[in-house]
């Protein structure tokens, strides 16, 4: 079971998050301007990789709030932990290495 | 297939050779569905200057981690034309591939928990006779009749409220599934490479010509992407998006025990399935880890979930021993069908996003595949499966007969 520290609550279970997916997907600004194919792209299209990703999870049996993780999907092990305000961490593809760029880890 | 060595068996049944320099199609995957590509571009299509490249060994992916099931008790008409096609390919492989991996019709039960459950239970059988599929509703007492195991009792969390039951549907021993293609394939002149990952693509514009792999590079006339889990990872490489997403799916199997359990018994509604193996394991499987996950592995807790459904459902499993877990890692696509076609990149195919559920489309992925190779163009069992369904907005949602348990 994964445990991931909740910027407001700590270290909780797995069991007590629910998984978001890919995090910094944003709504188009001007939906009515968009092709098909750009639909289609931020509708169903989300990047999936082997290693870092950056992602959504929701404190839901506890603080009930949004934030954001970076993971390696090849180990689990998580990496970072931010709050939606702050901008993704820079990390490297070798693992665990961090460059906190926004501070809280 | 006569046997050189009469009274014994041969120590490998199929060649282990060195790549060539080129193919007319090299086929990336070597599980079930990239054998059996090649099995129907030999045998269908006449194409035998071909190969498979597996990163690993033959079958070690999800073919060797699946829970078996095949049906085609599917919604919608797309769905139950593939799907039913692969069932009655399963009918006649036995004996076409002159192997015997244990295809057993011992039937599927899905479960209904709730009156929603019911009514779409009951739409579905109705939908899989209008399209020739074996379906039928079963009360609480018939699906008592079918698996005297099941609990039907009303004094259960989620009672069972009745059942489809495919008849036609059931069970295959997976890892002979995967020999007895290699076996034909090799017979026919296809190379199965083992241990050669495709590390890159080798395109002349926007049309492939080969790829680079960890023993050299091979050209190739076309290239067909079967690597279910890692085929994001593939689509990187080629430099194009699949819809798709990877997760862990866990399954497990109990200790040793004498038949008690005669069909297969699967539950949406509580995530679980089951049935027993020939050699008397209960085989469980549930639904996906929620995390994007290439691990190969999952969280206890979800094992723990799908435990405590299937004691419910099967109170006669109340002392069985687990003997081990373990998980595969599935290409999730968002309306629960596979992706299988052209891609935006020349001569390069994808089979892809099958999610939970490849295994009992084995044959007929294979058949599909191969004809889109061969020609260039989808076959009709693929056409509605292609990768612009996400443009024009006309999925296969396929949620509801899918669900977790696929």
């Amino acid at each position: 079971m994964l445990q991931i520290k909740c910027p407001w609550c700590g270290l909780r279970d797995e069991t007590e998050y629910k998984y978001g997916g890919q995090a910094h997907v944003a709504h188009p600004e001007d939906p009515a301007v968009l092709t098909d194919e750009e639909w289609a792209e931020y509708l169903f299209f989300r990047d999936n990789p082997k290693g870092p990703f950056a992602e959504r999870w929701v404190h839901g049996g506890g603080c009930r709030r949004w934030f954001n993780v970076v993971r390696d999907t090849r180990t689990y092990e998580v990496l970072a932990v931010y709050t939606n305000n702050e901008p993704r961490p820079e990390i490297s593809l070798a693992l665990g290495s961090v460059a906190a760029a926004g501070g809280t880890p | 297939m006569s046997n050189p060595f009469p009274g014994e068996h041969p120590e490998w049944l199929w060649r282990d050779p060195d790549p060539k320099s080129s193919y007319d199609a090299v086929i990336i995957g070597g599980g079930g569905h990239g054998l059996a590509t090649a099995y129907y571009l030999a045998k269908n299509h006449g194409m035998t200057n071909i190969a498979i490249v597996e990163k690993g060994w033959l079958a070690g992916g999800n073919m060797a981690r699946n829970t078996t099931i095949i049906r085609s008790n599917y919604l919608w008409d797309e769905s139950a034309a593939i799907y039913e096609h692969a069932l009655k390919l399963w009918e006649e492989l036995p004996e076409e591939l002159d192997y015997d991996f244990l295809f057993s019709q011992r039937g599927v039960l899905n479960l209904a928990h709730s009156l929603g459950d019911v009514r779409d239970s009951v739409r579905r059988v109705e939908a899989n006779r209008l399209n020739g599929v074996d379906a039928e509703w079963l009360t609480p007492e018939e699906v008592q009749k079918v698996c005297p195991i099941v609990n039907i009792s009303e004094d259960v969390r989620y009672p069972v409220l009745g059942a489809t039951f495919q008849p036609r549907a059931g069970i295959a021993k997976h890892d002979h599934v995967a020999w007895a293609f290699a076996r034909a394939c090799d017979a026919m002149g296809v190379d199965i490479i083992q241990n050669c990952e495709v590390t890159g693509f080798i395109k002349d514009g926007n049309r492939v010509v080969g790829v680079e792999t960890t023993r050299g590079r091979i050209n190739a006339g076309a290239v067909g992407m079967v690597a279910a889990g890692h085929s994001s990872v593939l689509a990187d490489l080629a430099g194009f998006r699949l819809p798709v997403q990877s997760h862990p799916l866990q399954a497990l199997v109990s200790e040793l025990y004498e038949p008690v359990h005669p069909t297969v018994v699967m539950s949406n509604y509580v995530h679980v399935y089951v049935s027993q193996a020939h050699k008397g394991e209960l085989v469980m499987g549930a639904g996906v880890d929620q995390y994007n996950g290439y691990g190969q592995r999952g969280s206890f807790h979800v094992i723990e979930h799908q435990m405590a459904a299937a004691l419910e459902l099967f109170p006669i499993f109340g002392r069985a021993h687990l003997l081990r877990t373990w998980a595969g890692i599935v290409d999730v696509c968002p309306d629960a069908s596979p992706i299988m076609g052209p891609t935006p990149v020349e001569n390069l195919y994808v089979n892809a996003g099958w999610g939970t559920g490849g295994f009992k489309a084995t044959p007929a992925a294979g058949w599909a595949m191969a004809h889109t190779m061969a020609t260039g163009e989808a076959h009709e069992l693929n056409k509605p499966f292609g990768l612009e369904r996400f443009t024009t907005g006309h999925l296969i949602d396929e949620h509801g007969a899918a669900g977790v348990a696929h």
